[in-house]
């Protein structure tokens, strides 16, 4: 079963956080994707860049509309995903509640409905 | 240069020894934490260029705390605070200390004895206006000495975010008047074991499985010295007794839990000669004057537990009738989920494999609690249930995140199917 694990976070601006406070999460961050990969349920895993380095586009009016920044401008944004296969939900909790972004912000277990893979939709 | 070594040596020294001590001086007038930190702050930076020059003075202690009280005066006298806040009347009654060239010399009071008042700070740490998720990492920030960024690596969250949290609780602890007082005997009972779980707290996060492995280590050490601490000041309280008992036995066995190639070694397969038979010996000391006090209480049980463990050193045996005792008597007293899994797999010890396996199935509330499932597959393996034995593994396996105890449960798994055979597969909670 796959399940996302996405962070969701108040984003800080750049300045409120220095490097050198940055350096021990991106250890824990490093080791967490370790484990997660050394017990072999990791499908992947990402970082997502600022929020306001987004650009949106839609095609719901009927016309092409490119737009600088996110869809909705909310204080908690999404921060970065892990996606992971586990046979289930208890599974997919125990591996959220490790994870370092926990400690800052929330992570939604969200399941797979259906994956492509192998060249075509699989049903979870 | 011999001087400066020394002087610098002699500060540390001092800064380790005290801390906590003149913390719960300087603070406890105006329960104004932060100041007191700020303050002590200022007089050890001050120590540290005017020592080496000056030379040690005869009562280090004492000089640091006359330079903080001095500094704090200074902040409370400054125009920017009186704006701020009306001078308050415990600050009129700070000692007047002697301002001359050489505080803590002869003449000095402070000379004569600085109290400890850390059983105090200890409370105000774990009071309970403090939020309890802060307490521990308040006594290691007040009593020792520790800095936000070492607690924040310790917990695996975010330096600037354990920095606020601890702020915050101290704000909180000065503007709500929380007092700097040992409770009264009447009081004592309902508070005390809030500041037992905050001291455990230090050595508990030692199990959570996920890495920061150097840190944690140094904190088991931490609580150990906060456990014998509170032992030494409560020396008529069994649980705190209790809790030094356990830490002590837990330490002894630490050089025991994982084999050379990191590999977990669960309790009954360790190599008995590893253990700290020092530790073991000073358990067995707290454990008995605990017991002479005649109030039984979890962390005495908890420690009896793991001497019972520690005598097979001596004997060569465990004595399972005597956990079965032990174990069923902590789950009256402290009903956790741990405690009943714990019970179940001794049970199982002593009753067979399918009575310990009923007992698991009357835990509520285990369903994602892993030391339920690798106890489960290893007591259905143990009568001979292979096929529910595979599933079980399959969901203990996966409710593990660490990887040595996935390993060892992995063997186990296979040692059940008949691939290959291992002496006796076991996990046992917090093992």
């Amino acid at each position: 079963m796959q399940y996302s694990l996405l962070i969701q976070a108040f984003e800080p601006t750049e300045e409120e956080i220095p490097e050198e406070a940055m350096e021990p999460m991106k250890v824990a961050f490093d080791l967490y994707a370790k484990e997660l990969d050394a017990a072999g349920v990791l499908v992947s895993a990402d970082i997502l860049a600022r929020s306001d380095v987004t650009t949106t586009v839609t095609m719901r009016g009927g016309t092409l509309k490119v737009h600088d920044g996110p869809f909705a401008n909310t204080r908690e944004q999404l921060g970065g995903t892990f996606v992971v296969d586990v046979p289930d939900l208890d599974a997919a909790i125990a591996w959220a509640q490790k994870c370092p972004a926990a400690q800052y912000g929330s992570i939604e277990i969200r399941p797979s409905a259906i994956t492509f893979t192998g060249g075509q939709w699989v049903y979870a | 240069m011999g001087l400066r070594v020394n002087a610098e040596a002699r500060a540390e020294q001092v800064a380790r020894a005290s801390y906590g001590r003149l913390i719960a001086i300087l603070a406890a007038p105006t329960g104004d934490i932060a100041l007191a930190e700020d303050a002590l702050g200022d007089a050890f930076e001050k120590a540290l260029s005017g020592w080496p020059v000056a030379g040690v003075p005869r009562n280090p202690e004492a000089w640091l705390l006359t330079v903080a009280r001095n500094r704090q005066r200074d902040v409370y006298r400054s125009a920017a605070h009186r704006l701020a806040a009306p001078l308050d009347e415990a600050v009129l009654q700070l000692p007047r200390t002697a301002t001359g060239p050489v505080p803590g010399g002869a003449d000095d009071p402070d000379v004569v004895a600085i109290p400890d008042r850390r059983l105090a700070l200890m409370f105000v740490c774990a009071h309970p206006a403090v939020e309890p998720g802060i307490r521990t990492a308040l006594m290691l920030q007040t009593v020792l000495g520790f800095e936000a960024r070492q607690i924040a690596a310790a917990f695996v969250v975010p330096e600037a975010a354990m920095a606020q949290r601890l702020v915050r609780a101290k704000r909180r602890i000065k503007e709500a008047r929380i007092p700097f007082s040992v409770p009264s005997a009447v009081e004592l009972p309902a508070r005390l074991p809030a500041v037992l779980e905050a001291v455990y707290g230090a050595y508990a996060i030692d199990w959570q499985p996920v890495s920061a492995v150097a840190e944690r280590d140094s904190l088991a050490a931490e609580a150990l010295y906060l456990a014998n601490t509170l032992a030494e000041l409560l020396p008529d309280e069994p649980e705190a007794l209790g809790l030094a008992a356990l830490l002590s036995y837990s330490s002894a066995r630490a050089g025991a839990r994982s084999g050379p190639d990191g590999r977990f070694v669960p309790l009954d397969e360790q190599r008995t000669e590893l253990w700290d038979a020092g530790l073991i010996a000073s358990g067995e000391r707290l454990l008995k004057r605990a017991h002479a006090l005649g109030r039984v209480g979890r962390f005495q049980l908890e420690a009896s537990i793991q001497s019972v463990h520690c005598a097979r050193a001596r004997t060569g045996a465990t004595d399972w009738r005597a956990l079965r005792l032990l174990t069923a008597a902590l789950v009256t007293v402290a009903p956790t989920l741990g405690a009943r899994v714990s019970l179940a797999a001794v049970i199982a010890e002593t009753e067979g494999p399918r009575a310990g396996l009923a007992a698991l199935d009357g835990i509520e509330g285990a369903e994602r609690f892993q030391p339920a499932w690798a106890t489960r597959a290893h007591l259905l393996t143990a009568a001979g249930d292979s096929e529910q034995a595979a599933l079980a593994y399959t969901k203990a396996i996966s409710l593990t995140t660490d990887a040595p105890t996935r390993d060892y449960l992995a063997e186990g798994s296979a040692a059940s199917r008949g691939v290959f055979s291992r002496a006796r597969p076991d996990v046992r909670p917090r093992e």
